[in-house]
């Protein structure tokens, strides 16, 4: 598969601060959610990747143009919604995200459509001819979602994009983040210290900390393999007849307290078949559950240090 | 597609020439300038010296008005020499600063104050071009009130005058081109710095005033204090002054021109320093935009 983004011993100095340190990774996803704290590279990454910082060594490609040479036709193909506040107060809603549509090269009257058609898109239709400056702080980040689509990027930039918002407006901007991503038209790349977000929105996730790699899953991946490792809570039954009996399945394994079993699946074996032998040894399947939260123990894998503690 | 269509869509339309999309800048600009009623009076209200001097070559050049008025000969009390041009562009000079002191904080400030700059930039767009798309507004409504009603005071000048008196003169028009241009390059940068630099449109607005009145008043403590004239070097009008002078009459100072900028043969320093000095104030205000333009500030 060609690679979204692939990062070649990139390395960037700030003053005389190392942020990025020689990074290597082929993003392929669709959708790509760059997680790490608070100061570990993600927002830097993403600028540089702009063309805002230069790269102190190496280089990245965007869907195979180099930043260093190709800067310009690079970022003709994204779409960049910021983290902080991003906006000219004292512009209308449709008449900015107009604007910046021209500037990515659409003519004015395509450039007019779209930036309405954006705004209904984003759910801010009816105030799109206010001024910015008047907005909520989550009209604001739609708005910043209206501009970074509007002229139909071929990768998309979203740099915390549910930061500050309510929950029903975090829920509203996951929505449209995954339309977005479900459409197929593009691939977004979202970064977040929200593993929620990036769980809800993202099928391959890099992590950075402290400016290095720390971690790079492919999360489709991981949820195949959690859909075959489940957790049962069993009662009734001839003692370990069940188990043997799933077990000649080809499932491997492992019993708890109370009737609790955790067992992988293996490939092509379906639940039902589980259900079934159960009937047969007349053993009551009270609870059965996929392995979650994978995403979080990556995470904290990630994050822990070499004598374990995080 | 219609409007209520709520749904995202790929765009794979036509695209503008990468080269024309600095103008989108100027453009928006304008739309929101034509908001102002102030400005579109007071831009519009600067043209009428430019029509005053025009009036003034119609009269000289037509005895029989003053005959009609009693006032025989009184046109022989108008000279249309380089002090005649020198205080038309003067004047229109003086007001362009005004000009530029009231839109020109208003270009970059409010791209900066919500770091709108970023955006700009994200997309297929240079500093330069930002920077390019920006001063072209002012170098426009400047070019407008300075040399373009000037150069018609001049071409109206030699069609009344005759070939003979445009050939003889021509210094004149390329003293007018050369220094209006020289004059708007300065102040537009120096607006378009201060406004960067300060982020609020009033404070830049004054600053650009600041920078103009303060400076000379620094200038002329300097030499007074120290007895010298090198204090005119922080004197932005006499700088230009200088040059100008030097662009309308050459070697050939007849004094006429300097005197309107208050630029003395006592208070003269060498004409090469003033060059230097402008360059200076270019290159620093040059220095102050590529520090601040910027689609993300790095604080070290």
């Amino acid at each position: 598969m060609d690679s979204v983004i692939e990062l070649d011993d990139l390395e960037v100095r700030l003053g005389s601060r190392t942020i990025l340190k020689k990074l290597k990774a082929s993003l392929t996803g669709r959708s790509i959610g760059l997680l790490g704290p608070n100061g570990a590279g993600k927002s830097t990454l993403l600028n540089t990747l702009l063309g805002f910082h230069k790269p102190s060594s190496g280089t990245a490609r965007i869907l195979g143009r180099d930043i260093r040479t190709h800067a310009r036709e690079v970022r003709s193909l994204i779409g960049y919604m910021p983290e902080n506040d991003s906006f000219v107060a004292s512009m209308s809603g449709v008449h900015f995200v107009r604007m910046m549509a021209e500037l990515s090269g659409l003519p004015g009257e395509h450039a007019l459509e779209r930036a309405h058609e954006a705004f209904f898109y984003v759910g801010l239709g009816e105030v799109r001819y206010r001024n910015l400056g008047t907005y909520s702080l989550g009209m604001k980040q739609s708005a910043k979602l209206a501009q970074a689509i509007a002229h139909g990027p071929k990768l998309l930039f979203l740099d915390e994009p549910t930061n500050g918002l309510d929950p029903p407006a975090r829920t509203r901007m996951i929505q449209l983040i995954q339309e977005i991503r479900d459409r197929g038209d593009l691939n977004l790349i979202l970064s977040s210290h929200l593993l929620r977000d990036v769980e809800e929105c993202c099928d391959q996730v890099l992590i950075l900390k402290d400016g290095n790699v720390a971690a790079f899953c492919n999360l489709e991946e991981e949820r195949r393999s959690n859909r075959r490792f489940l957790e049962l809570e069993t009662r009734g039954g001839v003692n370990g007849s069940f188990l043997e009996s799933v077990e000649k399945l080809g499932c491997e394994t492992a019993t708890g307290a109370q009737g609790r079993i955790k067992l992988i699946l293996p490939d092509g074996l379906e639940v039902r078949r589980l259900y079934e032998v159960a009937a047969q040894q007349d053993v009551q399947i009270r609870r059965l559950s996929h392995k979650r939260d994978s995403l979080e123990d990556i995470f904290l894998k990630a994050m822990e240090t070499a004598d374990g503690r995080l | 597609m219609a409007v209520y269509k709520k749904t995202y869509r790929p765009y794979d339309g036509s695209l503008t020439p990468s080269w024309s999309r600095f103008l989108v800048i100027p453009r928006y600009a304008f739309e929101d300038l034509q908001r102002s009623k102030f400005l579109t009076i007071f831009f519009w209200a600067s043209l009428i010296p430019p029509l005053v001097h025009a009036v003034l070559i119609y009269v000289q050049h037509n005895a029989s008005v003053f005959n009609l008025v009693g006032a025989q000969g009184a046109n022989r009390l108008i000279n249309i020499n380089v002090s005649f041009f020198l205080s038309a562009l003067g004047w229109q000079s003086m007001l362009a600063l005004f000009l530029a002191s009231f839109i020109g904080p208003g270009q970059v400030s409010p791209d900066l104050a919500n770091n709108g700059l970023a955006l700009y930039l994200a997309r297929p767009f240079s500093r330069v071009e930002y920077v390019l798309g920006k001063m072209s507004v002012l170098l426009i409504l400047l070019s407008i009130m300075t040399w373009i009603p000037c150069m018609l005071l001049f071409g109206y000048q030699g069609y009344m005058e005759g070939w003979d008196w445009t050939k003889a003169n021509m210094r004149f028009a390329s003293g007018i081109f050369f220094g209006s241009w020289i004059w708007i390059v300065i102040l537009s940068l120096l607006a378009l710095a201060l406004s960067a630099w300060v982020k609020w449109k009033p404070a830049a607005g004054g600053l650009i005033f600041g920078v103009f009145f303060v400076a000379a008043g620094f200038g002329a403590t300097i030499n007074g204090v120290q007895r010298t004239t090198w204090g005119n070097l922080f004197n932005i009008r006499f700088l230009i002054g200088s040059v100008w002078v030097w662009l309308f009459e050459g070697n050939a100072n007849t004094s006429g021109g300097a005197t309107f900028f208050g630029s003395s043969q006592a208070d003269a320093v060498p004409l090469w320093c003033c060059w230097a000095a402008l360059a200076t104030l270019c290159a620093i205000c040059l220095y102050m935009l590529a520090r601040k333009i910027r689609g993300m500030e790095v604080v070290r």
